[in-house]
């Protein structure tokens, strides 16, 4: 009895739900062998992974904490990847909507008009979208890939912030960290309530969740971007115009992105840091992919995301695990996911080994038989 | 294992197929399929899409298993794994879809075919041998990329015949060839059938196959429909048998004259920027309304780059964008969609991929080209409208589908046809661009697209068809011209021309001035 892949007449719609569940139960099955190769309880470490951070509202608030970004990263780049344009730039541009915000923040730290706000969180959108502009014209202009072009932008973005914070922008009364001063009152994002972190970015991200369901599948600008990414020749025989296209698609990821990371900066950081994220951008991806490339999808996969980093913070203060555990689930996730897509389009058949040719006329033999 | 071949005189079939059987999710492809040739002998194999015919060549070319059945070669029952054992068998298969790596050379995808041993180099001079002997010309170092269609296929019918070969399947391999060359073809083919080499032959074309093919089995729904000897059948008589039902298929349509100039296209050079690709030179032509121009070509002739400037995905500077008019408006510098908005419509030569998304459904695909039909509403996509129009080309135009979600990949190549042309003509195109209308499509429905032609060109629209296919313009066109080279020859009535008069034109003999005049 040997297993054989065989195309499906249709691709299945249940698999395309089911996958991301098979991929999460192949994790955490996985996830628990190696917890039990290290000599701790699986069971004890998926709690704390998965669980324990989710016990008090508090844990809720920093959840819905570390979802913001990773949610607004990933909405971005699920309509940049149903044009088939690969952005892996969303670290980088949410680095430069975070440092493009603070620049002007830490100057107008005295100013108290709520202007400020909305000045600060504009500039960070632009600054995000300015990013991966370069990258659109790069594509645009020289037919620059834009995997190599965003992956290498995201370094220069990282070194840049890093500069910047080591040197212009660091706080003169600082004690020379690499900080930049605490924002004005007037450019921090409010939070919901007192005892919690979690700001009123969180109805920014609904409206881009609503916002970017309705481009992507009720619009015909977003039936244009499927075009685009399926099949680059009936786009062009239509006369959808492809440079424009990519130029939306990556102006909208990058604002996205750089207001992640502003909302990150004016919220519950407050500064500039070197650790502005912690591989949001990054996480993005996966999420993107998670969820399907649809953005309630996306809202599911970005909240298991952020679970997995903040129960890969409580792993690493109450169990001493590496933070690594994060990057692995993420990893594992990812891989779980594009294996069990494969059952899409194809399906798990059970296949007898090869029959003799006697067995197989024979075979066809009583099959006729009937028939006559 | 061969105890119950006797020893006699006569040589055991070249290929015997028994109870061939193969489901796939869905359907029944082949159902008990029976065949015996001969070796020597040439079989057609005939039926509609999906009727079966791709399955069981597959089978045989060892390309799918089937689930049950039994294959013998020359006698012997063998299970044929793959195609690598079916060439050392001596089987070769010229495919319909080509199996040519698009980045390796002509001589490359060769030698791949010919196995380990074959260096491209060592090639070459066989291949210009081969491909003149049998009235082919191919660059045996151009990359396959940059080859046409046509030459495409070519390289796929010179692979098979540089192999020590017993049983040769052609899958519709004339579509691409002029009448002269794909007689040519057949002078080759029968002196390989004298030779002994058995010859599969499937085609839509009856004329064809009663000019070459002493047997034909048809196939219908997976199952074999009848055997018979086409030279003694009648077209409508071989097509009922394919389709069971033979309602509609003669086609003699009434000439037109047409009205004013709609279409004018005047001394449009275009100089094609890939060195193998084909330019056009100073090529003039007018469609007028209420009538169907042809033009005629073998495939890499410039087809393709006419398509794609009058379709406007390649566009001329503004200052010769009078070389292009609809309607007397300059149009040769606007893209598609400001094409379209001029009332122009255009079916391109490739269903999946480029008139039709294969990945989205049908509704999706109506959307496509339909959306200056009032789908839209504020940049919103209305959705019962959007099914609404779908389901109506799927009516008028008999499309076999579940439904409008069905993905278009899904359908088979007539349908999908018949989809994308209704699609065209629910816009009421006052001028309809179709390429190869009909390629690849059943007799069925290759009969319902020129009606709708012929339905369109009444209600007035002007009609330019560009096919290779010169039975089917002289069906259906009222004026006809042929593109050889890049140059067009000046369009003349149909009545008044032959198809071997215009079979020497696609093959570049007239006159040049003749043609500017």
């Amino acid at each position: 009895m040997l297993l054989s892949l065989e195309p499906r007449a249709q691709p299945s719609r249940l698999m395309m739900l089911l996958s991301p569940v098979l991929a999460g139960l192949l994790t955490l099955i996985s996830g628990s062998m190696l917890f039990g190769l290290l000599g701790r309880d699986p069971l004890q470490v998926l709690h704390t992974l998965l669980i324990a951070p989710l016990s008090d509202l508090y844990g809720i608030g920093e959840l819905l904490v570390k979802t913001l970004p990773i949610l607004l990263c990933a909405l971005g780049l699920a309509l940049a990847y149903r044009a088939r344009i690969w952005n892996i730039g969303a670290e980088g541009q949410l680095l430069i909507g975070a440092l493009a915000g603070s620049a002007l923040a830490v100057n107008i730290i005295d100013m108290e008009s709520r202007w400020a706000l909305v000045m600060v969180v504009t500039t960070g959108v632009l600054g995000g979208a300015l990013w991966a502009g370069l990258a659109a014209w790069l594509r645009t202009h020289f037919h620059a890939n834009e995997i190599l072009t965003t992956i290498m932008l995201n370094y220069i973005a990282l070194n840049l912030l890093l500069y910047c914070v080591h040197g212009p922008l660091k706080d003169p009364e600082g004690y020379n960290f690499p900080e930049s001063a605490l924002f004005g009152e007037a450019s921090r994002l409010p939070t919901l309530s007192d005892d919690m972190r979690v700001t009123i970015g969180v109805y920014f991200a609904l409206f881009v969740l609503v916002a970017i369901w309705v481009l992507a599948q009720k619009s015909f600008l977003g039936f244009q971007i499927k075009v685009l990414g399926l099949d680059r020749r009936a786009a062009g025989f239509v006369g959808f115009r492809e440079k424009r296209l990519v130029w939306i698609v990556l102006l909208i990821s990058g604002a996205l992105a750089g207001l992640a990371g502003v909302c990150e900066v004016t919220g519950p950081i407050g500064q500039l840091v070197p650790q502005v994220s912690p591989g949001y951008g990054y996480a993005a991806i996966t999420v993107a992919f998670l969820g399907r490339l649809h953005p309630f999808g996306i809202l599911l996969a970005s909240l298991l995301m952020a679970l997995l980093y903040l129960g890969g913070e409580t792993a690493q203060m109450s169990l001493n695990l590496p933070m690594a555990v994060t990057g692995l689930f993420q990893g594992m996730i990812l891989f779980f996911l594009l294996a069990c897509d494969v059952l899409i389009v194809y399906r798990l058949r059970g296949k007898k080994r090869p029959r003799s040719i006697m067995a197989r006329s024979t075979g066809a033999v009583l099959h006729q038989a009937p028939a006559d | 294992m061969s105890i119950d071949t006797q020893p006699t005189s006569c040589p055991p079939p070249r290929v015997q197929l028994s109870g061939i059987t193969k489901r796939y999710p869905g359907t029944l492809a082949n159902d008990r399929i029976e065949l015996t040739l001969e070796p020597g002998e040439i079989r057609a194999l005939l039926g509609e899409n999906g009727a079966g015919k791709s399955t069981l060549m597959k089978i045989i070319y060892g390309v799918t298993a089937p689930d049950e059945g039994e294959i013998r070669w020359n006698g012997r029952p063998v299970v044929i794994r793959d195609p690598a054992q079916a060439r050392r068998l001596g089987i070769g298969m010229v495919f319909q879809h080509f199996s040519l790596f698009e980045t390796l050379t002509v001589a490359e995808n060769i030698a791949l075919a010919l196995g380990p041993e074959a260096h491209p180099r060592r090639l070459v001079s066989r291949i210009r041998e081969v491909s003149q002997r049998y009235g082919m010309p191919l660059e045996p170092d151009r990359l396959v990329h940059s080859l046409s269609i046509g030459e495409r296929q070519r390289v796929e019918i010179v692979r098979c015949l540089m192999q020590d070969i017993q049983l040769l399947i052609l899958d519709e391999p004339t579509s691409v060839l002029t009448p002269q060359e794909a007689e040519d073809l057949f002078v080759t083919l029968r002196q390989l059938a004298a030779d002994g080499c058995s010859i599969l032959f499937i085609s839509h074309k009856l004329g064809e196959v009663r000019a070459l093919c002493s047997t034909a089995t048809v196939l219908r729904a997976g199952c074999v429909a009848g055997h018979c000897i086409p030279a003694q059948c009648s077209d409508l008589e071989l097509a009922r048998l394919m389709v069971g039902d033979a309602e509609g298929l003669e086609g003699s349509y009434p000439k037109a004259h047409g009205g004013a100039v709609f279409l004018n296209v005047s001394q449009l050079s275009w100089r094609n920027p890939d060195p193998f690709g084909t330019s056009l030179v100073d090529l003039s032509l007018e469609v007028r309304a209420g009538e169907i121009m042809g033009i005629a070509g073998v495939a890499g002739n410039g087809q393709d780059e006419l398509l794609a400037l009058l379709a406007g995905e390649i566009r001329l500077p503004p200052q010769e964008s009078a070389r292009i008019c609809i309607a007397s408006e300059p149009v040769a510098h606007l893209s598609p969609e400001a094409r379209r908005r001029c009332g122009q419509a255009f079916v391109p030569a490739e269903r999946l991929g480029h008139g039709a998304v294969p990945d989205m459904s049908l509704a999706d695909n109506a959307l496509l080209t339909g959306f200056q039909q009032g789908l839209l509403q504020h940049g919103l996509i209305k959705h019962d409208k959007v099914m609404a129009f779908a389901n109506d080309i799927i009516r008028r135009f008999s499309v076999k589908t579940p439904d409008a979600q069905a993905i278009a990949s899904s359908l088979s190549g007539g349908n999908l046809q018949k989809f994308i042309l209704g699609r065209e003509i629910l816009q009421q195109p006052k001028l309809l661009i179709a390429a190869h209308p009909t390629w690849g499509v059943d007799v069925g429905a290759a009969a319902a697209i020129h009606r709708a032609l012929i339905g369109l060109r009444e209600a007035g629209a002007a009609i330019l068809v560009i096919s290779e296919d010169l039975d089917e313009l002289f069906q259906i066109c009222d004026r006809i011209a042929a593109l050889s080279n890049g140059r067009l020859t000046t369009p003349v009535e149909v009545a008044h021309t032959h198809p071997i008069e215009v079979g020497r034109w696609m093959a570049g003999q007239f006159d040049i001035s003749h043609s500017a005049a």
